[in-house]
């Protein structure tokens, strides 16, 4: 386990003083705090329940509810497919399964070497482009899987193609 | 900007933006919405920016008179980027950097239009130099989405230039609380937000409540996929929105607000963001607003990403910092809603209608849409259709005007086949309904619903069983498991969905899914178990002949559930090219060049790379 960033007894508490330590802000809280480590460690979520006394299966509760929050490491290069039914609908399935097929990793997972993570995203409210792939913040529109192979070449995250 | 005190500073700053506004000459709009600047609008709007500036301009002009803006988005998504120029509105579409100064010298400076960025009539093949004559604006009526294009939505100053927060002015200093809620009751408003309950009659319970303290809230969590009308308000004209909850607030006499942004749309967030921040420091939220003793004030709150936090109940949870459970509505959020507390929760599309009824009455107003609803609604146009994007008409427009008229029909040869409305609560209707009128009752006695105005548009090579396979995963991943029929139902309901697309199912389970879909609708505890089923009964409605087809004959007619379809090469067509077998990611591709190429279905990944590559159209789906 790689030794995380910030201290999570300095950088909870600062969080928190920032929202004057009011539990309705849980989630904001958390999402500053996922701001900082990329994920929710374990430790982060035990400091927060420490300085709030807010047991700790509460504070779970949240973060594993909501789709925001990410309880592992993300990788280095987020590739998130949306698969709204715009999308669905024009094939984004087919990105989607050739992504996995190469990258090796499923949807919603972390490759080992923490370089990849392979999300999909309900509906990114940007249609008309449809399908869209979102690589590191970058939007790609009218995504097919040849397309998105040509991509992933271009990038170097394949070094040919069959 | 100085901060307005009383009715009188308003209508001052308004007299002196408006005069200024006045003097505006031609301007060039961009619009930097999400959506564009995901087509490059970015680049644009600098490109441009350096041509004015060269050209010896002032592309930020004075005050409210810019030569260059970016605006929220113009709607036609599918031709962006698009840059319009005003006030003959030329209309350009996917304009590229490389443009600007021909858009600059010759359009901005010159007066001349550039034919090549001009939309060309589909039919006639015709340029089309002008927005108006358009026909995907030609056949709308765009009252809320009036100020995009034409206002930098950043600006408070733009918005109040072209009279805004004038109904907030009218509403404070010559209505009456009681009155402004008759005003709304009598304008027959329905909530945008999909379930279309009066706002008036919601508003009069929560105005007649007593409280030491009320709320209304703004529900921005827009997360039906395929619909984002809210996210392009929220962008292209936070203030009407905000304008809205301050009416609403002093109608109901609420003193904090709250609006709840979707985490998805960081934009949306930053502007409605702004456009609060702006109001307070003018004045027109915080103590005492125009002088008369009201006050109220807005908060944000950022959404986690949970589909259901867009139902009420669970919205409210999430507010308060909890888990967005939703709970029984045995008691009305009117009467004890967040934080126990009286409260009004509208969508942002129906905040956006309030000034617009204030500023012209309900008499106006009433004059659009049918007779038991009333104004306009925006839909957004995706999927398989030509013209893609935000359309505003009244209610009562038939489903074949906006999907073939203003959309223009299918985008490629093939059929229309069906539209799927309301998102995932809706269901999906097939051509024979397309003259039907588009309000909240007749689409609920269709099978499906208006919702918040998703309306996707399927092709021949849509596979309805997919469709129904596709809402229900979705559903049963975002139901949050409070209720048994919701979260045990819609598992089962995936199961045999997906061994219907895998060709493993049974007829029997046709009447199960059916006798689940009801069981669920019948016993779940909130909007999103009620609805779930839509998707499935309606498309075992109108098109089960296509469940049969992958039950019997374990045959996908549309070619699309991956298990039961094969790629193959017609050996007449191809020429052993190699193309396909050098971009085949998986190897599954056999011959040598010249020779006739053959694929290996079991190592096939159904990928369809090499039916995309092929320029001999050699490769079929079997």
């Amino acid at each position: 386990m790689p030794q995380l960033p910030v201290e999570p007894a300095k950088a909870v508490s600062e969080i928190l003083s920032r929202y004057h330590g009011d539990p309705a802000r849980m989630i904001e809280i958390l999402q500053d705090l996922q701001e900082i480590y990329r994920y929710l460690p374990k430790e982060v979520i035990e400091e927060v329940s420490h300085q709030t006394e807010i047991p700790i299966n509460r504070i779970y509760h949240i973060a594993t509810f909501y789709k925001a929050f990410h309880l592992e490491p993300r990788g280095e290069t987020i590739i998130t497919v949306c698969t709204g039914t715009a999308c669905h609908v024009r094939g984004s399935f087919r990105t989607l399964d050739l992504l996995s097929e190469r990258l090796g990793v499923k949807p919603n997972e972390t490759s080992g070497d923490l370089k990849y993570t392979l999300e999909t995203v309900g509906c990114v409210g940007a249609c008309a482009l449809g399908p869209i792939v979102i690589i590191n913040g970058k939007y790609y529109g009218h995504m097919t899987p040849d397309r998105m192979d040509r991509v992933l070449k271009r990038m170097g995250i394949i070094e040919k193609y069959s | 900007m100085r901060s307005i005190r009383k009715k009188e500073d308003l209508l001052n700053l308004y007299e002196n933006l408006r005069k200024e506004r006045e003097k505006q000459g031609k301007f060039i709009s961009v619009c930097v919405d999400t959506g564009c600047l995901a087509t490059g609008s970015g680049a644009v709007f600098s490109a441009l920016k350096e041509e004015i500036a060269k050209a010896g301009l002032n592309p930020e002009g004075e005050g409210v008179k810019k030569i260059l803006r970016g605006t929220g988005s113009l709607g036609f998504d599918s031709e962006n980027p698009v840059v319009v120029i005003y006030p003959e509105k030329i209309f350009y579409r996917k304009v590229r950097p490389g443009d600007a100064k021909y858009i600059v010298h010759k359009t901005l400076l010159n007066g001349e239009i550039i034919e090549r960025l001009l939309y060309k009539d589909p039919e006639t093949n015709e340029p089309i130099p002008y927005l108006d004559d358009i026909p995907f604006y030609k056949h709308q009526k765009r009252l809320l989405l009036a100020n995009h294009g034409i206002i930098d939505p950043l600006s408070i100053e733009e918005y109040i230039s072209i009279g805004g927060y004038q109904a907030l002015l009218k509403a404070l200093t010559e209505m009456e609380p009681p009155q402004i809620v008759e005003e709304v009751k009598k304008s027959k408003l329905r909530g945008r937000g999909g379930a279309g309950f009066p706002t008036g009659i919601k508003w009069e319970d929560a105005a007649k409540r007593d409280s030491d303290i009320k709320y209304v809230i703004c529900n921005a969590d827009e997360g039906d996929p395929g619909a984002y009308m809210d996210r392009s308000l929220l962008e292209g004209d936070p203030h009407s929105v905000v304008e809205g909850m301050i009416i609403g607030a002093y109608a109901v006499g609420a003193s904090h607000g709250y609006i709840y942004v979707r985490r998805e749309y960081p934009k949306a967030l930053e502007s409605a963001t702004k456009a609060i921040e702006d109001a307070r420091e003018a004045g027109l939220l915080g103590d005492n607003i125009l002088g008369t003793g009201f006050s109220f004030d807005i908060e944000i709150a950022r959404g986690g990403g949970a589909f259901v936090a867009g139902e009420s109940t669970a919205l409210m949870a999430s507010i308060e910092g909890k888990p967005a459970e939703p709970h029984t509505k045995y008691i009305h959020a009117t009467q004890a809603g967040l934080y126990s507390k009286p409260t009004v929760l509208n969508n942002v599309e129906t905040w956006a209608n309030v000034p617009i009824i204030i500023n012209k009455g309900a008499d106006w107003y009433g004059n659009i849409g049918t007779e038991k609803s009333k104004g306009t609604k925006i839909f957004s146009l995706v999927g398989a259709v030509k013209n893609s994007g935000l359309v505003e008409v009244p209610i009562g427009t038939t489903l074949r005007e906006v999907i073939f008229d203003i959309g223009g029909g299918i985008a490629s040869e093939k059929k229309f086949k069906a539209v799927q409305t309301g998102g995932p609560s809706g269901g999906v209707l097939p051509e024979s309904l397309l003259d039907m009128p588009i309000d909240f009752d007749t689409l609920t006695k269709a099978g499906s619903m208006m919702g918040s105005g998703g309306m996707i548009i399927m092709d021949e090579h849509t596979c309805m069983v997919d469709v129904a396979r596709y809402y229900i995963d979705f559903l049963s991943k975002e139901s949050c498991g409070k209720c048994t029929p919701c979260r045990e139902g819609l598992r089962q309901m995936l199961d045999i969905l997906t061994r219907i697309t895998q060709g493993e199912a049974t007829m029997d389970d046709l009447d199960l899914l059916e006798e689940l879909s009801y069981v669920v609708k019948d016993a779940s505890l909130c909007g999103l178990g009620q609805t779930a089923p839509n998707p499935v009964l309606s498309t075992l409605k109108y098109f089960r002949d296509e469940y049969v087809a992958h039950v019997r004959d374990k045959h996908c007619p549309a070619g699309v559930c991956a298990a039961l379809i094969e790629y193959e090469i017609i050996p007449e067509k191809c020429t052993g090219c190699l193309a396909c077998k050098v971009r085949c990611p998986v190897g599954a591709i056999e011959g040598e060049k010249g020779e006739v190429h053959k694929i290996d279905p079991d190592k096939c990944i159904r990928c369809g790379i090499c039916m995309e590559v092929c320029t001999f159209d050699a490769v079929r789906i079997k």
